[in-house]
């Protein structure tokens, strides 16, 4: 009696234990938590920000952070290369932080392209949002979420440039 | 005695930082004789030429502005650049690893190739020139 009891609870409560470690929210693309290590990378957000803000390495999955990586000379259309030794540093910081909830086995280098992503603006943010002056791209986090580089996203937070 | 040469050295000493060239520039000129033997000097106003040519639909002015003095913007992103000229952001031109790493990178944007030693210190001569 006591045996199926247990039974019965520990069968309930597994997928809320998958989910924890890396469960199927959003297909598996999920982002992790916490999105930014208590100490950070100081060369990883000197050369991440020069041209926009250093994005949490919880936002992608670690073989993401492989990828974009290995090719910052061509990087969303731009050169970004940095020497040898400062891409093992920074990839290295990434790929310790990079998400833990992410069990599917995609690797987008966008972080507009993740599941989560899509889930969270797709339906509340109209396609002209994106196009105001103030925000220009999605990649533009910080033009509504203004703690995105300190790894902020809370809702209650956001406030959407007119 | 001696006091009194320290403090000769003392006055002298702005004087000869100021006339003293910048050393990453010094560096660059090594670099055009061998490149080009030919080679004569840098010259502040092809900097600016080329500073404001433009390459297909960018040049260096496109994201830096007309005024090396000037805050930019990132030309996708939208991320403010600092100024380039040393007279209102003193930083700049000073870490040779960082000017070489963003020539490296805004020539193959702007020209699709890298500059050579004589368009870099051109445009050196320039912006360190802008008051």
């Amino acid at each position: 009696m006591i045996k199926t009891w247990i039974l019965g609870v520990a069968c309930a409560l597994m997928p809320l234990a998958a989910m924890a470690a890396g469960g199927n929210r959003y297909g598996g693309e999920d982002r992790g938590s916490p999105l930014l290590p208590a100490k950070v990378n100081a060369l990883w957000q000197k050369e991440c920000s020069s041209c926009h803000i250093a994005y949490p390495p919880g936002l992608l999955p670690a073989a993401s952070w492989r990828s974009v990586m290995s090719t910052l000379d061509q990087h969303f259309g731009t050169d970004a290369s940095v020497s040898a030794q400062e891409r093992d540093e920074i990839s290295a910081f990434l790929v310790a932080g990079a998400s833990n909830r992410w069990s599917a086995s995609t690797s987008p280098l966008r972080i507009t392209e993740s599941q989560w992503f899509k889930a969270k603006h797709g339906r509340e943010i109209a396609p002209e949002v994106w196009q105001r002056a103030a925000i220009k791209t999605r990649a533009n986090c910080q033009a509504c979420h203004a703690g995105a580089a300190q790894g902020d996203f809370n809702e209650r937070q956001v406030r959407i440039p007119k | 005695m001696r006091k009194i040469l320290v403090l000769v050295l003392l006055a002298l000493s702005p004087a000869a930082a100021a006339a003293a060239e910048n050393p990453i520039l010094v560096s660059l000129r090594a670099t055009a004789h061998q490149e080009n033997a030919a080679f004569k000097d840098f010259s502040a106003a092809r900097g600016q030429a080329f500073y404001n040519a433009r390459s297909g639909d960018v040049a260096c002015a496109t994201c830096h502005t007309a005024s090396p003095k000037a805050p930019g913007k990132h030309a996708t992103t939208g991320k403010e650049i600092l100024p380039l000229a040393p007279s209102a952001n003193p930083e700049r031109f000073t870490d040779a690893a960082q000017v070489d790493k963003w020539f490296k990178r805004n020539c193959t944007e702007v020209l699709k190739r890298p500059c050579t030693a004589q368009e870099k210190g051109d445009f050196m001569t320039y912006v360190l020139s802008v008051q």
